[in-house]
């Protein structure tokens, strides 16, 4: 087998890895800066997580994304996972290629005008704009998510024990959850980590759909980085990454798991 | 057994309806609107364009049909600011896709080529900073590139620098926001190509006489190409709309359609403008995006 020289590989992966995570690995390092100048090192201090949990606006707006994060995900998983069964199982039907299309195209979309579209409609329906349509929103680009790791998984499934199944008797809905759901649990699981994980992070979409009361957390993180770059800042985002770390770290076990 | 058929019938007709009406109604809908404000005029009001179609009265829709106007588009083309943000945004989005796929490419290969076993921990590793908060990602730029930040900082204290590089607030800032940014979606289908390939050609060619280089040239690159262009579209065709990086990294002199579309949807209140803007934005993307969903319909199973 041929391969690049060991030292030109190592060489690359570091300054790959380097690039991808030095900036993150700062950012937590002057979290637990002391000194107000956040470049400078002044010692170090766990005051910035303090002053950051007794922000009351910021812990609010944390609970707001969850909800958020939690409601189109869910919604997201059922529609994606449907999406996703319709275009592996059903071969050629009616709009099939439109319906392919609508599915990819979010997720390439500059998100202003998905942001700007979805606004427009919420709109001329006269929905009164607030968590809700932010939910909406977010279940929408999610479903897309979903629906592409779940077809990947899908496509690896054979219809034929399915088929078994059911000529053994069995109704279509109970073969269905009978043989082929568990084996699209992992991706299922995945769709909706990732649908989460997109929703928590949006703050484009979330901005032109949301109303009053239902500020989420990247907009409020976002008018605070526009002000300056502060300490409170790297504190929140050292939680944020931590908290995704632990995800990943969850997922990653659960998946071992599974394969036993 | 017709009762069991029609039951059927019934399932499969609900799990293709629910996503494809949700995605009709929020996604497609939601597009022609885009269209249809665009053509309307700006009024100051609320919503701040004067709508078509009225609930209360809708055989007025026919008379109303004159007020249809392409004002909104006129004013783009008369807007130089409008202009500038189209191109900039096209040349820093084509930049920003190259550099991407440069520093992407070798990283990708050298995961592929490492030991089976290593390589889905550094693939994972390689694309976990997607997972991780966008914003922050971004923010951790603004740390490291300004006049008093890190990166001059260090530079100074080295030595190596007695005044401060200005790279915060220019369109070098908002290169590498992107670049840094995007890299995990441009690494994922490079990795996918490079892994698939049949190591026996390589061997082949090696075998065969070609040098490394010539190998690389000759067959692992024209190989790889499908990944090449997925990953340059994954990257490409967000970056042409990007709001965040531009608005964050950048300064006076970066315009890019997605923050200008922004600022006149919110701050302006120009609805018809706006939506305008993005329908050109949509018009200019509608090459790549065509190659985008060519490109991910071949992917599908044939049945």
């Amino acid at each position: 087998m041929i391969r690049p020289s060991l030292g030109l590989r190592s060489a690359t992966l570091a300054l790959g890895f380097g690039f991808l995570y030095l900036p993150i690995v700062l950012v937590i390092f002057f979290s637990f800066n002391a000194s107000r100048l956040v470049t400078v090192w002044g010692g170090f201090s766990t005051q910035w997580y303090r002053a950051l949990f007794a922000d009351r606006q910021l812990v609010d707006s944390a609970m707001i994304s969850l909800k958020v994060a939690f409601a189109s995900g869910l919604v997201a998983t059922i529609l994606g996972t449907c999406a996703a069964v319709a275009l592996v199982r059903f071969g050629r039907f009616y709009g099939r290629t439109l319906f392919a299309a609508l599915i990819y195209a979010p997720l390439v979309m500059p998100e202003v005008i998905t942001g700007l579209a979805l606004l427009l409609m919420f709109v001329s329906l006269g929905f009164e704009r607030g968590l809700w349509t932010v939910v909406i929103a977010h279940a929408t680009v999610g479903l897309c998510y979903v629906a592409l790791i779940v077809r990947a998984r899908l496509i690896d499934c054979d219809p034929a024990l399915e088929e078994a199944a059911s000529d053994l008797g069995a109704p279509p809905l109970r073969a269905f959850a009978a043989v082929t759901l568990p084996m699209l649990l992992p991706a299922i699981a995945a769709g909706f980590m990732l649908s989460v994980t997109v929703s928590l992070d949006d703050l484009i979409v979330a901005s032109f759909t949301t109303g009053p009361g239902a500020t989420t957390l990247p907009m409020r993180i976002y008018s605070a980085v526009r002000l300056g770059v502060t300490p409170e800042i790297n504190a929140m985002s050292t939680l944020l990454l931590g908290a995704v770390a632990l995800g990943l770290c969850l997922a990653g076990i659960g998946l071992k798991r599974q394969r036993g | 057994m017709r009762r069991g058929q029609g039951v059927r019938r019934v399932g499969r007709g609900l799990v293709l309806a629910l996503p494809f009406t949700w995605l009709i109604l929020f996604y497609l809908v939601p597009f022609a609107l885009v269209a249809k404000v665009s053509l309307s005029q700006s009024v100051l009001a609320q919503p701040p364009y004067r709508p078509l179609f009225d609930w209360h009265d809708p055989a007025g829709f026919i008379s109303k049909l004159h007020q249809l106007t392409l004002d909104a588009y006129v004013g783009l083309t008369q807007d130089s600011l409008y202009l500038q943000s189209y191109v900039n945004s096209l040349l820093i989005a084509a930049l920003s896709t190259l550099l991407t796929l440069l520093i992407a490419y070798p990283f990708a290969l050298a995961i592929a080529r490492s030991p089976r076993r290593w390589r889905i921990p550094l693939l994972l590793l390689a694309i976990a900073p997607f997972w991780t908060s966008f914003l922050i990602r971004v923010y951790a730029w603004i740390l490291l590139l300004k006049d008093e930040g890190l990166i001059n900082n260090a530079l100074i204290a080295l030595g190596i620098l007695h005044e401060p590089l200005h790279i915060f607030a220019t369109n070098t800032a908002v290169v590498i926001g992107i670049v840094y940014s995007y890299l995990p979606f441009m690494i994922l289908p490079l990795y996918v190509a490079l892994d698939r390939q049949d190591k026996a050609l390589l061997e082949a060619a090696a075998d065969l006489g070609a040098p490394p280089l010539s190998v690389f040239r000759r067959v692992t690159l024209p190989l790889s190409l499908p990944g090449v262009i997925a990953g340059c579209l994954m990257v490409f065709i967000p970056a042409v709309g990007e709001f965040v990086v531009p608005d964050l990294l950048g300064g006076s002199e970066t315009l890019m359609i997605g923050s200008t579309l922004w600022n006149d949807f919110f701050a302006n209140r120009d609805w018809p403008t706006a939506s305008a803007a993005a329908i050109v934005l949509l018009v200019l993307l509608i090459g790549p995006l065509a190659v985008y969903e060519h490109h991910q319909m071949q992917s599908e199973p044939r049945r």
